[in-house]
């Protein structure tokens, strides 16, 4: 390996003991991106202690390093001093490419971490590729940047974003997006501590009450996902969409404007403001398929719509189309699939 | 005790509610079809300090970096019930991403001084970034909190608020000075004051009284020289009145030239891509029981249903 290499660092986020899931989408990723740049995968995780019980999960999605950073006062996140761990980490070993879940915490910590190395960051991407770089202006190439895809203007557009003079590149990944690969258990890595190096000052917020929800809802790991719009009309008429989750064995899904009529809990909304999924089979009832909608369910394996208008976008990327009314066509749905199992 | 606080607004395009006016036939976006509104997260960080003033006692000063016509959403500010606007324009802050854009609120936070708590909504609909706050945090030197649903007490400039991040709810104490960004969830905005609307109606930025005076049947009978002093003496009116919204250029701010705008900003857009409806094969299905019953049977035997 050369001296000084300039790996891919991702930042390993905990959620409630367990390793958060886009933590491990972004090793994957980082896998790749190395490959393509010919360096390593190098991964940060703090907290209180016995991290390094993580250490052969991180290692069998494609980690070469993982630094751990254990201390009794980094048992909750707190954003001043795990921004100090985090920015200090990225001084010293000087990595080419940071990544980050877009998760709350990801989006509390890495702004300010960016801020603080002033480099850039660019926020809730979709996908990461690397490539090079023409400058017309002034006429320089740039070669290996990280191109960093995500959309914006409410999903209406999808713009590459690349930060050429600067390093770090930074960038946060929403959950879901990047597909995990099935981990290699005999892979091995070298674990570093990495002195937390903490001060008082950097304890200012006190932590009152914390209450931490079941997990109720994982939507995520649904193969089935049968989702209502604001096109299933009432809270009544949803049944239905309850029934044919629990017919398929799958789970049950909303968008925005089936939670905002109150419907469903918002736990279940996908799209750009709730979950993105990829489902094997998606079967959206009564949702029009608004573009923030797609955004979350546009790369499931099949997509089944349901509509009353035959003009509804969902059929623009559905592949099956049944323009009709839901109320008499799940039923015919849940009646067919029970006399053929 | 008067505490000052300070509000980040932006304003945006409407992304939100697109109407097909704002649609290209080739069924992309018309961005610059879109109306400019008040960033929505925003409004519930206003209303948040705008409750702290009513329970605590504290002057409200709404701030806003974007181009002269970002002067609406301050007056919209004042008719809501703030007490202060500054408009921070300058070409020179043209193309700026979130660090620039950073700088500059910073830079601006520092020049009004002494300032207790800081609010932004936590992000904005044209962007949804939500990196402005955590940046500005760090470039002032302030203790962050973000998603924050609720102000709970502020006493002895010790602030408790509750916040949600997911699944973990968190009920947090902290010493101002301090930055907060505010969720939807947070509140319901108030509406325009009647009495507040007639009055700051009249308010305006100093390049809305250069362009007045300067259109205006005055401007067209007398010299330069004169027409400057009409703009002075409109300005030292308004400003008496409490109805000039303060407006900082770069210079006023002191600002690095190459900390703002394009040459600020590490990142850059490389390329945009409209997004058109992908037309995949969709296969019609007729809605009848044997329509729906070869579907099923299509899906069991190619295993979707695992």
């Amino acid at each position: 390996m050369a001296k000084n290499p300039h790996n891919v660092l991702v930042y390993i986020e905990l959620d409630h003991d367990q390793l958060a899931d886009v933590s491990l989408e972004l090793v994957c990723k980082a896998r790749e991106l190395a490959d393509r740049l010919g360096v390593a995968v190098e991964a940060l995780l703090i907290g209180h202690q016995n991290l390094d019980s993580f250490a052969p999960t991180i290692f069998s999605y494609g980690a070469d390093i993982l630094y751990l950073t254990e201390d009794p006062a980094l048992e909750v996140y707190t954003t001043l001093p795990y921004c100090h761990v985090t920015s200090r980490l990225i001084r010293d070993t000087q990595p080419q490419i940071v990544l980050f879940g877009a998760t709350p915490i990801g989006r509390d910590l890495a702004p300010r971490v960016a801020s603080e190395l002033k480099t850039g960051l660019t926020a809730d991407c979709t996908d990461l590729q690397i490539g090079d770089h023409e400058d017309r202006k002034l006429k320089k190439v740039y070669h290996d940047i990280l191109y960093q895809i995500r959309p914006a203007f409410g999903g209406n557009i999808i713009a590459t974003i690349v930060a050429p003079e600067h390093r770090p590149q930074m960038a946060t990944v929403r959950e879901g997006v990047i597909k995990r690969e099935a981990p290699d258990p005999t892979r091995t890595g070298e674990i570093r501590p990495y002195p937390a190096d903490l001060s008082p000052d950097l304890f200012v917020n006190t932590i009152i009450d914390r209450v931490v929800a079941e997990r109720k809802v994982n939507l995520k790991a649904a193969d089935i996902v049968v989702a209502g719009g604001g096109g299933v009309g009432s809270k009544e008429n949803f049944q239905l969409i309850h029934d044919l989750a629990a017919t398929l064995g799958g789970m049950v899904g909303a968008s925005r404007a089936a939670v905002d009529s109150g419907y469903i809990g918002k736990e279940h909304q996908v799209g750009q403001t709730g979950t993105t999924i990829r489902p094997k089979l998606y079967i959206a009832c009564g949702i029009s398929g608004a573009i923030q909608h797609r955004a979350g369910m546009d790369k499931s394996g099949k997509i089944i719509a349901i509509n009353t208008d035959p003009n509804a976008p969902i059929f623009k990327i559905a592949h099956y189309g049944i323009v009709g009314d839901l109320k008499e066509v799940i039923p015919m749905m849940i009646k067919a699939y029970k006399t053929k199992t | 005790m008067s505490i000052h606080l300070v509000v980040l607004a932006k304003q945006v395009p409407d992304t939100h509610n697109i109407t097909g006016e704002a649609m290209k036939p080739d069924g992309t976006v018309n961005r610059a079809a879109l109306p400019a509104i008040f960033n929505p997260e925003d409004l519930n960080a206003l209303e948040m300090a705008l409750q702290c003033k009513e329970r605590y006692g504290a002057r409200v000063t709404v701030i806003t970096m974007g181009p002269p016509r970002a002067a609406d959403i301050l007056r919209e500010a004042l008719y809501r019930g703030a007490d202060d606007t500054i408009l921070i324009t300058d070409r020179a802050f043209a193309g700026a991403d979130t660090l620039a854009t950073s700088y500059v609120l910073a830079k601006a936070i520092e020049k009004i001084g002494d300032v207790d708590l800081v609010l932004a909504g936590r992000q904005a609909i044209d962007g949804d970034t939500a990196q402005i706050g955590p940046q500005v945090a760090e470039k002032i030197g302030y203790n962050q909190i973000t998603y924050v649903e609720a102000i709970q007490e502020l006493k002895d400039r010790t602030l408790t608020v509750h916040r949600s991040l997911g699944r973990v709810t968190e009920i947090i104490q902290t010493r101002l000075p301090v930055l907060i960004t505010v969720t939807s969830s947070a509140n319901k905005p108030r509406t325009f004051g009647a009495k507040r609307m007639i009055k700051y109606k009249k308010a305006r930025s100093l390049l809305e009284i250069k362009r007045e005076v300067e259109s205006g049947s005055f401007a067209g009978h007398y010299g330069l020289e004169l027409v400057e002093d009409e703009i002075a003496l409109v300005t030292k009116e308004l400003r008496e009145k409490n109805l000039l919204i303060e407006t900082w250029s770069a210079a006023d701010l002191d600002a690095d030239p190459d900390s703002i705008g394009l040459r600020g900003s590490p990142t850059k857009v490389k390329k945009v891509i409209s997004i058109v409806l992908a037309a995949s094969e969709t296969k019609d299905i007729p809605p009848t029981e044997e329509g729906i019953h070869d579907l099923i049977t299509e899906l069991i035997e190619d295993r979707t249903f695992g």
